[in-house]
């Protein structure tokens, strides 16, 4: 395992203008939408904001814990596409700006946030110390503080490598990703919290981070796949992507396929079986009318179809196969989110309309013209780290 | 060396990475029969040995839909088809819970199911012995070595041809493998001592286990006070001759607080001699509606007219508004509660004397209410 012989010519490759330009294409299309949409409906739109932007956090986020994770484990299989999780992970500094509509809209979609609904309500009322509007915004401030911090260390430390080729940029890092794993687990529950579980208020349930956590593993994961195995069609690392690579992968997103399924249920079992009326009315919400058929195509699309789809061993080695997989894992995730949220804006019925084609496109469209952007003045190999070799060489 | 015990010839490598360019060559010579021996599981090895992908996923594949499904069955089975109970008022086939189980079965039945199919397919199971046991060559790669062995059923081999092979391919030590003419390819298992061993084990476990089941889990560490010289429950007394424990009271003894009913079966006699102990008050009327809507109403009706919701169902009583039963005296209508009267049981059980008064001042009240005397009505 010594580094003697080992020379990596990488040629940085430039990413075809076609993908900036789909991205840019999508971006305005969505954001076409997503404004008319603003100016006709702002409530509906502030709900699915809420979806578009806890999409691209999760990816963002999820991305810098798998980025933590891989320095911490002292994972070698991941180093040659780490990179690729590095640039996904900027799109968490777009996300105040996606969730500008129901930030601005706070009153019409958190009931804890009007005064004269609390003074009514004493189960709101004891809840006030935290579900309050500047301690929201002072939350969700300080949040972004410490992601853009550990952001900017993990990145900076990663990109400075390439040229100095020094290990102690390694070492640094695993340093950070230790402090950084506490923080992500606590704020990521908070957002959870905040964003997702605060749209009912009196409703509660302590698994609910957990449940965000693991669909956003998944979703994150799904992007990498989905962009590695782009890249790797169009040659764009320069090293050949083993079908080790793939597998693992493959793996990792059905493992969280099961962890998904398996938080999802422990939490709708526990609600379930006690059958206490403050807590099962928010299942009861998403059972009763046409919400039924979305409950049971979450149950499909979210579980049993990426199970199938990468069950096998075959399917993971397959980077076709994979792709297929990643982009219906992306599109289970959106098609979660919106169960979650959008239950609280139109209780009696599915609501699905233009309004909500808006942030789909303009999440896909602004996630892929952030990577491009990132991938335009970086390597795709993180070159100077001290795993690359054995990452390429990586044997299952 | 005859030709006939020999198994195999075999050679020895110190690095993985010898091995596998050993291997390369073996496959490229066109041997078939041959194996690997490593330490730990060297990475490629499979690829280049050109081994086929292991059957065993279907193996777990099968076990662990026969595990979802029959701990889906047995439960459905148990739970809501041959003794259907209700727990915690969720339906009788309550999916939800049963999915825990469902997959604890699954992966029980699918891991451990794969195991033992395992040491059947790859292990041969029963059979545990195999020529290269209990050689120099198996210690070693069990160890640090990594080894091959060229079988010598294979149709190119040849002693001298395969161990110039291995020297050139730089093996450190190059041995055969030979076994005994007793070597027997059926399994040990059916060897008399073998049977004898297994009945011997199975008489010692049933009879430990029933020793302990039935005789050590019942012996009490001690007894002083279960060993009394006292009457037990369900059991003779030594005491007395008519084998009782207790004695019966002296003919004529009244328990405090009790009155005895001295009319059995003379309802005339007791309509005679009985007098009402109490006033119709608040606190009696309330007692007695409450008694008489709990266990009169039922036949008689809230208002003792006959129509109670039980009609039809059951005989009706006659309405109680009757000039029969106005001229009866209270007595007469204690007597009736007390002892019953046709189809009506006896109510002294769950009525004491005191509440079936009452139930007879409340009776009262409803007939004065039913047929109201002038002066009532100022």
């Amino acid at each position: 395992m010594s580094d003697t012989g080992f020379t990596l010519d990488y040629q940085k490759k430039e990413l075809p203008v076609k993908a900036k330009y789909a991205g840019l294409a999508f971006t305005v299309l969505g954001l076409i939408i997503v404004i008319v949409s603003y100016i006709t409906n702002p409530e509906r739109t502030a709900y699915n904001s809420i979806i578009g932007s806890t999409f691209v956090l999760s990816i963002g986020v999820a991305s810098l814990f798998l980025i933590a994770l891989e320095y911490l484990a002292g994972a070698v299989w991941s180093v040659v596409f780490r990179r690729i999780t590095e640039f996904l992970s900027a799109v968490i500094f777009i996300v105040p700006i996606l969730a500008l509509p129901f930030l601005l809209n706070m009153h019409s979609v958190f009931h804890w946030s009007q005064a004269d609904v609390v003074a009514k309500d004493t189960i709101l009322a004891g809840k006030s110390p935290y579900l309050n509007e500047t301690f929201f915004f002072v939350r969700l401030a300080v949040i972004f503080i410490i992601w853009g911090i550990f952001y900017f260390i993990f990145i900076g430390n990663s990109k400075k490598q390439d040229i100095t080729m020094e290990q102690s940029q390694t070492k640094r890092n695993t340093i950070f990703a230790a402090i950084f794993m506490p923080f992500f687990g606590i704020t990521i529950t908070i957002v959870a919290v905040d964003w997702l579980m605060s749209l009912e208020p009196h409703w509660f349930s302590t698994i609910f981070g957990v449940y965000y956590f693991s669909g956003s593993l998944m979703a994150a994961l799904a992007a990498t796949t989905f962009a590695v195995v782009r890249l790797a069609d169009l040659d764009m690392f320069g090293v050949k992507i083993k079908s080790d690579h793939y597998y693992s992968l493959g793996a990792l997103m059905f493992a969280f396929t099961n962890f998904w399924a398996y938080i999802a249920f422990s939490q709708f079992l526990l609600i379930w079986y006690a059958n206490l009326p403050e807590e099962t009315y928010w299942f009861i919400n998403r059972w009763e009318g046409s919400w039924k058929f979305i409950t049971l195509g979450l149950i499909i699309f979210r579980f049993v179809v990426p199970y199938a789809l990468l069950l096998t061993q075959p399917s993971k080695k397959d980077p076709k196969r994979l792709k297929i997989a990643a982009i219906w894992i992306l599109f289970s995730h959106y098609y979660d989110l919106y169960w979650l949220v959008m239950p609280n804006y139109s209780k009696s019925g599915i609501a699905f309309s233009w309004n909500e084609l808006g942030y789909p496109i303009l999440c896909a469209g602004i996630i892929i013209l952030i990577f491009t952007i990132r991938a335009k003045n970086t390597n795709l190999l993180p070159i100077g780290d001290p795993r690359l070799k054995r990452s390429i060489e990586f044997h299952l | 060396m005859d030709n006939r015990n020999l198994y195999s010839v075999t050679g020895l490598f110190d690095t993985p990475d010898e091995i596998v360019q050993a291997v390369e060559v073996v496959q490229k010579e066109g041997y078939t029969k041959y194996d690997v021996n490593t330490p730990y599981p060297v990475h490629g090895l499979d690829i280049k040995m050109k081994l086929p992908p292991s059957k065993l996923g279907y193996f777990a594949l099968v076990l662990g839909l026969t595990g979802a499904i029959g701990a889906l069955f047995f439960m459905w089975w148990t739970m809501s088809k041959d003794y259907p109970v209700v727990i915690g008022g969720k339906p009788f086939f309550a999916f939800p819970a049963f999915i825990p189980v469902t997959f604890e079965v699954t992966v029980l039945l699918a891991s451990v199911g794969t195991v033992l199919t395992m040491l059947f397919l790859y292990f041969r199971f029963p059979n545990l012995s195999h020529p290269l046991h209990d050689t120099d060559y198996m210690k070693s790669v069990s160890l640090d070595k990594f080894g091959i062995s060229i079988e010598a059923e294979d149709s190119l081999f040849d002693v001298v041809r395969v161990k110039n092979l291995f020297e050139k391919l730089g093996a450190k030590k190059i041995s055969e493998i030979n076994f005994d003419e007793e070597f027997d390819k059926k399994p040990k298992i059916f060897e008399p001592k073998f049977i004898v061993f297994l009945i011997f084990t199975a008489i010692v476990i049933s009879g430990a286990s029933y020793f302990t089941l039935n005789k050590l889990l019942y012996m009490d560490p001690f007894n002083w006070m279960m060993e009394q010289s006292r009457v037990m429950p369900q059991s003779h007394s030594k005491i007395f001759k008519d084998g009782f424990g207790m004695r019966n009271p002296v003919p004529g003894t009244v328990a405090r607080g009790s009155m005895p009913y001295l009319f059995a079966g003379q309802p005339d006699t007791a309509g005679e001699k009985l007098v009402n102990p109490y006033f119709p008050d608040e606190r009696t009327l309330s007692l007695g509606k409450k008694k008489f809507n709990t266990y009169c109403s039922p036949c008689h009706g809230s208002f003792a007219k006959g129509d109670a919701r039980l009609n039809g169902q059951f005989p009706n009583p006659p309405s109680l508004h009757s000039d029969k039963v106005r001229n009866w005296h209270d007595g007469r209508i204690f007597a009736v509660i007390t002892e019953g009267q046709n189809i009506m049981p006896s109510y002294s059980q769950q009525l004491t004397p005191d509440e079936r008064w009452a139930v007879v001042l409340y009776v009262r009240a409803l007939q004065r209410a039913v047929n109201a005397k002038e002066d009532d009505l100022k």
